[in-house]
């Protein structure tokens, strides 16, 4: 599956040579997908539920997004803590299409008892109310133009989120706006987007959100064991795919000048670099692979509604990072594996509860207050994440000799003191 | 026996009647209008109204009541008049009007009943009125007022005009004057004398006087081949624009029965269904009705079997859409008179604009007082420290947890509220001290991963609060002393806990003034601020200035959380709702100046109210506008409203 | 012979404080130029107003020949004009080899997508190899450069300006908290740079400012106070009365 996706970049050698960590990656993932399918219900033994294949495929989607918040944050220094908006809108894109045709194919079924065979106008009707009855709405919104064409709502899959990313990234990296204005920013930009959604006449129904979307149309007669594995499959080699694009992007001059926008903006800019331009090129690379990962998840998770493009959510998304490692693409994995899975567990109640004499703490309850403080933790005595584990284990310790601080926020600063 | 007993009982029934004093003034003017009185009819019957309403004597208003009532009585032998009762269908309980004498029980079949018409007791209801309105007792004469304000009539009118000259209650003549130019506006005999009554009202805002205009500019839809040029045509209309739908404008040629009538799609399939042959309608196939056009052509070919009802298409209706113009044409009142009201309308309109503008701009400046309380500590430890606080909202919550726990244990409100606030504070001065020891103190110059970690512990804080406190709404009871709004007019008006916010919000404006500018705390921050090394050097110890710097910029944020809690409910997220508006308003203002943060949290306050104003039903849309208004408004200002300039503004 | 850099009338402004005060300055080609001047004279600022920084208040800055207007243009429009700049303090990319830096600032195509599918040639390898060599680097290309010392990191970021082949030079304190013997190599790569293209050195060092022995242009409060050889200038009475005491 892998090895024809590798052939693209060879500068000198091939990238996976230069970079053994994706074909380490590719291994991992193609074993772990290969597992999980033959302990499924759908094709294998049967060991592993198919909710449970749903949950790994959502992660795996997870794993994505993470890639891309990776990209923006761990090497170009962006700290976006609205990415979850176009994870959202990937899935609100995808969502548009597939409830549209299933609700299609129910009407058309519904009508085809009457006397007289129903006409465009009766269907689409037909299927406005039934989509839009919940928010007292009777008519298609103009938003939902293309909802009837598959490959246009899959367009409207890395467009959307595409051109949210440009025109924000556009306006903010103009003026200039970096470091925590530049997350607050963004942070605000999904709470507009979500606040937004949560209206009934946002033309995609409120806080009711799009549902149904685990049945895939014309399919019907396809068990979800079946289902839920070809979206595994599915998440897995987009999450291979990006894992190669980003590495790709990261590795080579592209991937120096990314990382001196991080370390030294301003350095960059006087190298001759177009700062903004690198910027809004990763922010919107970032927040297509964002909607394409959307795009997989919702299917999985059934439902999308506004409340999954709220701050929290992106804020989340930066733990899992942070957790991981950032500035190493394994590590963004690795951390969103990590934290959603065991969060997973805390949360579903599988957790043995911890009883302190009178006190017994239940992890439905704790779980996120100790989320939040081994993220203070993690913040505070292991910058690098897990991903610095495996520094430890490659003794590849790095210089002990830093001059000063580096960093986008810090660079005036200490430019400035040192002049004084 | 029976009948002998019977004309018994009349004869000494009758006795009392007999005492009944047939010279009396009052039954000597009724006995000149006998006829009138006995068999009112609406023409006739004024004269004889004005001749007891005008007779002065004192039993005139009791006649005209009980006439009204249907209570006059006309003894059927003697002629004389008396007020009676019905007591059962057989007898009636009279009495004299001369002094209200009561003449006991009698048979009804000695007297006639006069019953006055609708129309008749209308007359008799004015000239009581006028009665009402010039009675000695003041009360009266308030009630006739209420009761005309309440319910008026064009017969009001002259009874009221003469009222005025004789009434000596100040308050009760402006009343009655006002309630006379209203009346005049609606019942006035000539145009002239309207206009000028609806001129004479410029300024005003009143309900009533928009009750009085209102009706006078109703309009009615009609519809000709060619728009009739005269003064009564309020607006032409066009079919299919927003005032007039173009389904309406077709149904009132329908119903005028100049076109054919429309037939809806679905009374349309219906109709096809019910006529089904086998498989086709009239001669169609079935299979091929998917479309409307087919449908329509179906239906024609039914029409034309005269099977169903013709009916108009949609090529035809337009068609005659096009014939005809369609107009409003005022029906309330002479269109001068609808005109004059109509500009008067129009300018109360604009002023009452003006009012809710008032109305609005206190809103905004509540709404600004709450963001800038809940801003003003992170103004402190973003623009003083540099330090990125994503904590501070749960602070807030901590603050109104305080606040909502000292209620519990003290049920006096007023105490427990200004107990709650430096308790408040110290809590949260205490919480803010330990996060700056633990976690901050080791990230200074590291801001995206101060955002982080305290992201962290916000999440924490948050959780820890919906495990204690539960995920319900705590109330935080505001004291009695603060209930209630302070009223300036109709419009305008202002809860006084908004105005204890703003007040507040004052206070602590004027506190960190005092604060940095005139302590020697304000000092060392500031250098701390500008220069920590030399500082340092000068003595100054970094360390304690950070720490106290941040715990007050938490403890604020406590107090704010009990003013915010007094003003909205106590939720373990309230924190979460407060935190980007708080940005906002530090971001827009300008980092590192108070100044700044006031100006921001007012603009931001008025932005939301402003726009929640121009889309009132949808408070969601204003604070995606106003988000997306601040993230343009950083375009143009990056560093805020006021902006440090130069070298100081790269620190 | 033209003016490669012409500034002419500049001032500036922070907050009422006069940064640059109607200071006019011109360089020509392959000139190697020194800027003296105390604490606050305006010598960053200067610098911040050529590479785009800062934008002045009044003034104009003209650039090459036929002169195009500096003003207005991005910091990497500058750059990539042909404007190199080197900060006080030394700014490498530390997180990176000596080889990625130097490669980053070859002078090449800078725009995101030449950027993304670049592929170094041999010959830019040798550029790069080269430009190490001369900077003394050459067995230190695969090393991350927050490894190097101080004065290695100086000649680093110098090496990174020549391979950005700029026309003209501008450095801030390249000699500040070096060792007598990695000032002479600073002064020597700085008077081999300006054999092909004008060098600008700010300086506080008058030692160091000697030893290039080129034409000085002393600033105070914002504008130019003297300009001349160096004997010159530190026989001018204004600027004895300006150092006094330094």
């Amino acid at each position: 599956m892998t090895d024809s996706t590798l052939s693209g970049a060879s500068p000198r050698q091939p990238l996976v040579l230069r970079f053994p960590a994706i074909l380490i990656f590719m291994a991992c993932l193609a074993l772990f997908t290969v597992g999980v399918t033959i302990l499924s219900e759908g094709f294998g033994i049967g060991l592993i539920s198919t909710s449970f294949v749903k949950t790994l495929g959502k992660t795996l989607c997870l794993c994505l997004v993470a890639l891309a918040m990776d990209l923006v944050w761990g090497y170009c220094g962006i700290l976006s803590l609205g990415h979850m908006a176009f994870f959202g809108l990937g899935g609100y894109a995808i969502g548009m299409w597939l409830m549209y045709e299933r609700t299609r194919l129910i009407v058309v079924e519904s009508m085809s008892a009457q006397a007289l065979p129903p006409t465009p106008e009766q269907i689409s009707d037909g299927i406005a109310s039934q989509i839009f009855g919940v928010v007292g709405a009777s008519e298609f919104p103009p938003i939902w133009a293309v909802a009837h064409s598959l490959p246009l709502q899959l367009a409207a899959v890395v467009l959307v989120p595409g051109l949210l990313a440009l025109v924000f990234g556009w306006f903010a990296f103009r003026s200039r706006v970096t470091g925590v204005y530049l997350s607050i920013l963004t942070q605000a930009m999904t709470l507009a987007l979500a606040l937004y959604l949560f209206q009934n006449d946002s033309g995609l129904r409120g806080n009711n959100g799009l549902s149904g979307l685990q049945n895939l149309p014309g399919l019907g007669n396809v068990p979800q064991s079946v289902v839920s594995v070809w979206f595994l499959w599915a998440s897995a080699l987009a999450l291979a795919l990006g894992f190669w694009l980003a590495t790709w992007v990261v590795s080579g001059k592209f991937g120096s000048v990314l990382r001196g926008i991080r370390d030294d903006e301003a350095r960059v800019r006087f190298l001759g670099y177009p700062v903004e331009s690198y910027k809004l090129f990763v922010f919107t690379l970032s927040a297509v692979i964002a909607g394409i990962a959307g795009a997989l998840y919702y299917p999985q998770a059934g439902i999308i509604n506004p409340a999954e493009l709220a701050p929290i959510a992106s804020i989340y998304l930066a733990v899992w990072v942070a957790i991981g490692g950032r500035g190493r693409l394994y590590g963004a994995v690795i951390g969103a594996a990590f934290v959603s899975l065991l969060s997973t567990w805390f949360t579903g109640g599988q957790a043995p509860d911890i009883v302190l004499g009178n006190w017994r703490i239940q992890w439905v309850d704790w779980w996120t207050v100790l989320l939040g403080v081994s993220f203070v933790a993690v913040t505070l005595f292991a910058p690098k994440g897990i991903g610095g584990l495996f520094d430890l284990l490659a003794d590849r310790l790095t210089p002990n000799r830093h001059g000063a601080d580096l960093g986008p926020d810090q660079g005036a600063l200490r430019e400035k003191e040192a002049s004084e | 026996m029976a009948r002998l007993l019977l004309i018994l009982t009349l004869l000494i029934a009758s006795l009392p009647a007999a005492a009944q004093q047939a010279d009396a003034p009052i039954q000597q003017l009724l006995q000149e209008h006998a006829g009138q009185l006995a068999k009112p009819s609406r023409t006739k019957v004024a004269p004889t109204i004005d001749a007891i309403a005008g007779s002065g004597l004192p039993e005139a208003q009791t006649v005209l009541r009980k006439w009204q009532d249907k209570e006059l009585w006309q003894n059927t032998e003697t002629g004389l008049f008396i007020w009676a009762e019905e007591i059962d269908r057989d007898t009636i309980r009279g009495f004299d009007f001369a002094g209200d004498t009561a003449l006991g029980e009698l048979p009804d079949d000695a007297f006639e009943q006069s019953k006055p018409n609708s129309g008749v007791r209308k007359m008799i209801g004015a000239a009581l009125v006028k009665f009402q309105l010039t009675a000695e007792d003041v009360a009266t004469r308030r009630t006739a007022i209420d009761n005309i304000e309440r319910d008026a009539e064009a017969s009001h009118l002259a009874p009221l005009r003469e009222a005025i000259e004789t009434e000596t209650s100040p308050t009760l003549k402006a009343r009655a004057e006002r309630l006379e130019r209203l009346l005049t506006i609606r019942f006035g005999e000539t145009e002239e004398e309207r206009i000028a009554a609806i001129e004479g009202f410029q300024g005003d805002l009143g309900v009533d006087l928009r009750g009085a205009l209102n009706p006078l500019v109703t309009t009615r839809l009609e519809a000709a081949e060619v728009t009739p040029d005269g003064p009564e045509v309020a607006r032409v209309l066009k079919p299919g624009s927003e005032a007039l739908p173009r389904e309406d404008a077709y149904d009132l040629l329908v119903s005028e029965g100049i076109a054919k009538p429309r037939i809806s799609r679905a009374d349309k399939a219906a109709a096809l269904v019910a006529n089904i042959d086998g498989e086709a309608v009239a001669g169609i196939q079935v299979a091929t009705l998917d479309t409307e056009d087919a449908r329509d052509m179906a239906y024609a070919k039914l029409a034309e079997q005269g099977t169903v009802d013709p009916v108009a298409t949609e090529p035809e209706i337009d068609e005659t859409l096009g014939e005809y113009a369609f107009y409003e044409v005022f029906t309330g009142a002479p269109p001068a008179v609808a005109l004059a009201a109509m500009d008067a309308l129009n300018g109360i309109e604009t002023r009452v604009a003006v009012n809710q503008a008032a109305d609005l701009a206190l809103d905004a400046i509540s709404l600004g007082s709450i963001y800038f309380l809940a801003a003003i500590g992170l103004a402190i430890t973003f623009g003083v420290m540099g330090v990125i606080n994503m904590a501070h909202g749960e602070f807030i919550m901590m603050g109104a947890y305080t606040g909502f726990v000292v209620q519990q244990i003290i049920p006096d409100q007023t105490l427990s509220v200004i107990l709650a606030i430096p308790l408040a504070f110290a809590v949260t001065f205490a919480a803010g001290v330990a996060m700056e020891r633990l976690v901050i103190r080791w990230l200074y110059h590291r801001p995206l991963e101060t955002l982080l970690a305290t992201f962290g512990i916000s999440i924490a804080l948050q959780q820890i609060a919906k495990n204690i406190f539960g995920t319900q709404a705590r109330p935080l009871t505001a004291p009695g002393w603060l209930d209630g709004s302070l009223v300036f007019n109709d419009i305008v008006s202002i809860s006084y806990i908004r105005i204890a916010i703003f007040v507040l919000a004052l206070l602590f404006l004027a506190l960190f003034l005092l604060v940095m500018n005139r302590t020697r705390l304000g000092l060392e921050v500031r250098a701390v601020t500008q220069n920590p090394r030399m500082a340092a050097s000068m003595g100054i110890n970094p360390d304690r200035i950070n720490m106290l710097t941040f715990g007050f910029g938490s403890g604020i944020a406590g107090i704010a959380g009990v003013a915010i809690g007094l003003y909205a409910k106590v939720t373990s997220e309230m924190g979460a709702d407060y935190i980007v508006q708080s940005f906002m308003t530090v971001v827009v203002g300008g980092v590192g100046n108070i100044w700044g943060t006031l100006l921001g949290a007012t603009l931001v306050g008025s932005l939301q109210k402003g726009i929640e104003w121009l889309n009132p039903s949808n408070t969601l849309a204003a604070q995606t506008y106003m988000i997306l208004f601040i993230i343009l408004f950083i375009q143009f200002r990056p560093r805020g409203i006021i902006a440090l300039k130069g070298r100081a503004a790269e620190a | 012979m033209s003016q490669l850099l012409e500034v002419s009338g500049v001032s500036v402004s922070f907050d009422g404080f006069k940064a640059l005060n109607n200071l006019s300055f011109s360089i020509r080609n392959r000139e190697l130029r020194a800027v003296i001047g105390p604490n606050g004279a305006g010598k960053t600022t200067f610098m911040d107003v050529v590479t785009g920084k800062t934008k002045p208040d009044e003034g104009r800055v003209l650039w090459g020949e036929p002169p195009i207007s500096l003003l207005g243009k991005s910091e990497s429009t500058i750059a990539m004009a042909g404007v190199g700049r080197k900060f006080q303090r030394p700014t490498v990319f530390e997180d990176q080899t000596v080889e990625a830096n130097l490669m980053m600032a070859l002078r090449k195509p800078r725009s995101p997508f030449a950027v993304l599918f670049f592929k170094p040639s041999a010959e830019d390898r040798d550029r790069v190899a080269e430009m190490a060599e001369t900077i003394g680097l050459a067995q230190a290309l695969t090393r991350k450069s927050g490894e190097l010392s101080h004065g290695q990191k100086q000649w680093l970021e110098i090496g990174m300006l020549l391979a950005q082949d700029p026309q003209l030079l501008l450095v801030d304190e390249p000699a500040a908290g070096m060792t007598t013997a990695e000032r002479e190599k600073t002064t020597d790569l700085l008077r081999e740079a300006a054999k092909t293209r004008a060098v600008v050195v700010v300086e506080h060092d008058m030692e160091f400012v000697r030893r290039l022995g080129c034409k000085v242009t002393v600033l105070h409060e914002g504008s130019v106070l003297a300009e001349g050889s160096i004997d010159h200038v530190t026989k001018n009475e204004n600027v004895i009365e300006v150092y006094l005491g330094r």
